[in-house]
């Protein structure tokens, strides 16, 4: 796979401000990329130099192997959804999603087939002379998907697509976007506040944070190796516990945490920069669990207090104390018909993964 | 019987301000040469008499004209000023909006005469049609740039970026999209400028030179008593006239709200 987007030393000030600080990126053909972040984090602008609203203050952008320094947005290879989908209001359906053909060269007839299969692919046949004031919200995410794909870009860009859907039609078209990105096989790069979203749907993720990309990764390793602290706390749940290093084993640490007790952590757990003297371990709440009542209790295994729980339907988020630990910590359980919901202030045994177990540089 | 007294001040608000009005076309009608009660017989002669005098034509050839005119300058100077106000940020942005809305509040006798003295003792132009035009301009800027305003401020900035993506120049997607997303509030304010102009006095009697405008023109015939029903009988007239001007740039206006969309908020009607 060669890279369609090439980022160099990307730059970007408004006045004062620093925007986006050296950002240095490659996306693949074909891959759905996902710039993740909180708001303000520069992932909006940087979708916006690609597609041209936003020059950068220095720094290189690449589409395509074609340098597009001087190249205005109408004439880039790119297509946008925008986050209030920008449906033209006073055209049709079809006029919408024709918009970007009336220049090019095709005759009427391959014009109107073109919008037509455009349609088709998002789900919205036969909606052709629909007034677009008269759609639904996942209709108008259609018909901007409609006319941005009827161009045939080289990249899809968009922002923010489904924050302004509800739930279950938002999950509906996470799952369609990923099916209709296979489908076509153009580049597809999201902006999204979303972990959720960006973990479901996406090939690789770049998680932003004040105009710097924190981590490049995939879902899966973004989740179970994060970088950062900071990292580990935007992408799910996350606990953290002190850890301190008291001895030292082939290929690894050996670390005194806080209220777990003594493990060795191999190299592989640790990311770069983590010194493994005086630094935290994160782990997530499925690498804890309960240990019921006439189960053998597991070698990794401390006794804890309930503090809070959340009832999810499918699973159980337990807030717990573990003994000689100040921190409380959060861990979830499969609602399973056998396992009793326990009430605040019961004591249980709660179970834990060395094995998951994440370590990284103290801030 | 709830709301008696609110009922009595509304029906007493609407004598107060339409009475006048009524009794503009029962005069037009009316046969006695007099403006005063009782009313004698039921006569058209008032609007035959209109239709023969010339330098009422005149008049009202050149208002039209000076109207349609100011309207226009006004619209197209109210697009500029209100597309950037609404788009665009620049230093001292606010003082500039307010000094261009000023004209709004400014009385119409100062304009009038530092216009004057501008015109004929600075430039030593004659007074004209065109004379009247500036004026008239001056003034009904801020109005159009008051309705456009509120026509831009309501698009969505990334329709105009939407249209950009899809391969429009700025300049198409201007033209494509804004424009006619804008073209009720540019009918609404071309309209609003023509009716301010066309009933404009101060300015006018000022700056007219040779050929009067309409209001000039009536404002002169009503020295002469004699003259008076029929100058009656051209208020019914422009009534009529203004009532059918509001009438369709309504129906323009609830059509494009229905058009893409929106929801009303009141018009004029």
């Amino acid at each position: 796979m060669s890279a369609i987007i090439s980022l160099s030393n990307i730059e970007k000030y408004y006045g004062e401000y620093h925007a986006l600080r050296d950002i240095n990126l490659e996306i693949a053909e074909g891959e759905f990329f996902s710039l993740l972040g909180p708001s303000g984090c520069g992932k909006t602008t940087l979708l916006r130099v690609i597609a041209g609203f936003e020059t950068v203050s220095s720094g290189a952008v690449m589409i395509g192997g074609a340098n597009m320094a001087h190249v205005p947005a109408n004439k880039r290879p790119t297509n946008m959804v925008f986050q209030s989908y920008a449906i033209f209001p006073h055209l049709d359906v079809a006029q919408n999603v024709g918009f970007g053909l009336r220049r090019s060269s095709m005759s009427a007839a391959e014009k109107e087939a073109a919008v037509t299969d455009a349609l088709k692919m998002v789900g919205l046949d036969g909606f052709g002379n629909r007034a677009a004031h008269a759609l639904s919200g996942g209709q108008r995410q259609r018909v901007a998907l409609a006319r941005a794909l009827v161009l045939q870009p080289k990249v899809l860009l968009l922002d923010e697509p489904l924050s302004a859907l509800d739930k279950k039609m938002r999950e509906q078209m996470q799952t369609e976007l990923r099916r209709l990105q296979r489908q076509v096989g153009i580049t597809f790069i999201l902006v999204t506040h979303d972990q959720e979203e960006a973990l479901i749907m996406s090939d690789r993720i770049a998680v932003m944070f004040e105009g710097q990309i924190a981590q490049l990764a995939s879902p899966q390793e973004l989740y179970r190796r994060p970088n950062t602290r900071r990292v580990g706390e935007f992408i799910g749940v996350m606990n953290f516990l002190e850890a301190r290093q008291v001895g030292e084993v082939p290929d690894g640490v050996e670390l005194e945490i806080e209220g777990l007790g003594r493990i060795d952590v191999t190299s592989a757990q640790m990311p770069e920069g983590a010194r493994a003297l005086a630094d935290v371990i994160g782990l997530r709440p499925e690498a804890l669990s309960l240990v019921y009542e006439g189960q053998p209790a597991p070698v990794h295994s401390v006794d804890a207090e309930v503090l809070d729980r959340a009832y999810y339907g499918d699973m159980t988020y337990y807030d717990m104390k573990l003994q000689g630990c100040s921190t409380p910590v959060t861990l979830s359980m499969k609602n399973l018909m056998s396992r009793q919901v326990l009430e605040p202030g019961q004591t249980a045994r709660v179970a834990w993964e060395p094995g998951s177990l994440v370590l990284f540089a103290s801030d | 019987m709830r709301g008696g007294w609110l009922r009595v001040y509304a029906i007493g608000y609407l004598v107060f301000l339409y009475l006048p009005v009524i009794l503009l076309p029962l005069f037009a009608f009316n046969e006695g040469t007099v403006i005063a009660f009782p009313l004698k017989g039921f006569t058209t002669q008032w609007f035959v008499e209109l239709a023969g005098i010339q330098a009422l034509h005149g008049a009202l050839l050149n208002s039209l004209f000076i109207a349609l005119i100011t309207a226009s300058l006004s619209v197209l100077l109210g697009i500029c000023a209100a597309r950037a106000s609404t788009r665009y940020r620049w230093p001292a942005k606010g003082p500039m909006m307010g000094v261009i809305m000023l004209p709004l509040v400014l009385p119409e006798i100062i304009v009038a005469v530092s216009l004057l003295v501008v015109i004929v003792q600075i430039f030593d132009l004659p007074l004209s049609a065109w004379s009247v035009i500036a004026g008239h301009t001056l003034i009904c800027t801020p109005f159009a740039i008051a309705i456009l305003t509120s026509s831009f401020q309501g698009l969505d900035l990334s329709l105009e970026e939407a249209a950009v993506d899809l391969g429009e120049s700025r300049w198409g997607a201007f033209s494509k999209i804004v424009l006619p997303l804008v073209s009720p509030g540019i009918v609404a304010s071309f309209l609003i400028c023509f009716t301010i102009s066309l009933d404009e006095f101060i300015i006018a009697f000022f700056l007219t030179g040779a050929e009067p405008t309409l209001p000039v023109y009536i404002w002169g015939q009503l020295r002469f008593p004699t003259k008076i029903p029929a100058v009656m009988a051209l208020g019914t007239l422009m009534l009529v006239a203004s009532l059918l001007i509001l009438s369709v740039a309504e129906y323009f206006r609830r059509r494009g709200v229905r058009r893409i969309g929106g929801k009303d908020s009141g018009g004029f009607l």
